[in-house]
């Protein structure tokens, strides 16, 4: 359970920091901005309480929102990502699975799985965090390519992030 | 709980017990007999509803916390009050402040550059001023003017272009006397106005936000007036000016001027060119797109503007409002 609790935390505070330090300068204007902190989010123990999801989602949105001065947007995107987690994990994933204290990791959970989690989610958070910060429907499609834009750029960041952990972790098995 | 089959049974054992206690007491028992009925609907009802609440719990907290997300944006775009999570935060300013140490060597030589060149542009200038017979050119320097503004030296800790609204950090606050709302200056162009003051930093608005709206005035014609606007929102070179009469003739490559209406900026500071004219959006109004002359992709040190006369001038026009 602590080295759970440690783990996260050193996760968190590693993707916040990549994010705001260097994932913040890259993009395409604003166009195309990858997000990848929300693999935090994505990789929070399975059988963590809902109400603690909660929090600590919203809490992991308003640091993210502090450093770009947009309270509330990304904390809005966080709570929409962890009800789809929510969601997802119950369709998905069987009784025994869902109160374990496992992390969904690539190499634990299979490409398959792995991949629409991380796709839909993806998708699930960009679309609230620039609907909120739009706040319109005015120049939909726009709001919609950027959408789609981001998402393809966070997808890949997080999945090279993925490749570039596999390999220690299967190393570390053996 | 009450358990509905003994619930039931006893209450059937009172009824069928006619000699005894039915036919004297009717009326009370018929009456208890309701009541108890209606105490117990009303437990089944509660512990479905908490049933319902806990199934579902998920989508409760959800509509819970973002709602509450929603109104922490509404507030925030709303008023322009000072919020505790910003980047004028002590923390994370700190956190920019250190991470811009870094890379601040970067742009070392083009900084040094750019300090070079502006210091040789006041030079010149001061040369006018120096060089000249003062019998002559004494009348063309309002004294007034010349100690109206005030220009605070700030490091830019934190930058963004890439968002739809963007914000920069600044490394000077309330103790160096930067207030909300002062103008943000570079030695070539502007950069936003303040919005948010904690005592050893401030947040910026940039001129790169929906928000941000300049007064502006065209080299020549100096009684035609815009207001300088980002508009394209993607690009950080370009920006837009609206509001400048139909009849009013521009060029390509004209210069674009602060005009010094509000108090913010000092009049004249060059804001950029014009690139394209063309643009009628089938009003009296023209659109003019100018390429700006402050680069927002390479800020490192910018002037807030304090101007001395602000708060007489904004007292005096408040007064305007009040008769009209």
């Amino acid at each position: 359970m602590g080295r759970i609790i440690i783990n996260n935390t050193i996760r968190f505070i590693i993707l916040i920091m990549l994010q705001v330090a260097l994932f913040k300068n890259i993009g395409y204007y604003n166009l195309a901005t990858p997000f990848p902190y929300i693999l935090f989010l994505f990789l929070l123990p399975i059988g963590v309480p809902n109400l603690l999801l909660y929090v600590i989602a919203f809490l992991t949105g308003l640091t993210v929102d502090a450093f770009y001065d947009t309270i509330g947007v990304h904390a809005a995107a966080c709570v929409a990502l962890v009800w789809f987690r929510v969601f997802f994990h119950k369709i998905t994933l069987e009784a025994d699975v869902i109160n374990s204290f496992e992390t969904p990791l690539w190499s634990e959970m299979g490409f398959k799985w792995y991949s629409t989690y991380i796709l839909l989610g993806t998708l699930v958070h960009h679309l609230a965090l620039y609907f909120v910060e739009v706040f319109s429907f005015q120049n939909i499609l726009y709001t919609l390519a950027s959408v789609g834009l981001s998402s393809i750029f966070t997808i890949v960041v997080i999945f090279i992030i993925g490749i570039l952990t596999y390999k220690r972790k299967s190393r570390l098995g053996n | 709980m009450i358990n509905s089959y003994k619930f039931h049974r006893r209450l059937k054992i009172i009824y069928s017990d006619e000699n005894y206690i039915w036919p004297r007491y009717r009326k009370e028992l018929l009456l208890l007999y309701r009541v108890l009925v209606k105490k117990r609907n009303e437990v089944v009802n509660m512990r479905n509803l908490w049933l319902f609440l806990v199934r579902y719990n998920a989508f409760f907290w959800f509509i819970l916390f973002f709602v509450f997300s929603i109104l922490l944006v509404v507030r925030n775009n709303n008023f322009q009050r000072t919020a505790f999570v910003n980047s004028s935060n002590v923390l994370i300013g700190f956190f920019y402040e250190k991470s811009n140490s870094w890379k601040s060597y970067l742009a070392l030589s083009s900084t040094n550059e750019e300090l070079a060149l502006e210091n040789a542009r006041l030079r010149q200038k001061l040369e006018n001023y120096i060089g000249k017979d003062t019998l002559s050119s004494a009348h063309l320097v309002d004294s007034i003017d010349v100690d109206r503004y005030q220009f605070i030296v700030a490091a830019v800790v934190n930058n963004s272009i890439h968002q739809k609204s963007n914000f920069l950090t600044l490394n000077k606050g309330t103790k160096d006397g930067v207030e909300l709302g002062m103008g943000v200056i570079t030695s070539n162009g502007v950069v936003g106005s303040v919005l948010n003051v904690s005592r050893h930093f401030s947040t910026v608005k940039s001129l790169l936000h929906p928000e941000t709206k300049i007064s502006v005035t065209l080299d020549s014609t100096a009684d035609a007036f815009g207001s300088l606007v980002w508009g394209s929102n993607t690009d950080s070179r370009y920006a837009m000016i609206r509001d400048i009469p139909n009849h009013v003739k521009v060029y390509k490559g004209q210069a674009v001027f602060t005009s010094g209406y509000s108090t913010l900026y000092p009049k004249g500071i060059k804001v950029g060119h014009i690139v394209e004219t063309g643009i009628t959006s089938g009003e009296s109004f023209k659109e003019i797109r100018i390429l700006l002359t402050t680069e927002f992709s390479n800020l490192s040190h910018v002037y807030v503007v304090k101007d001395r006369l602000a708060t007489e001038k904004i007292e005096l026009e408040a007064t305007n409002n009040d008769n009209g």
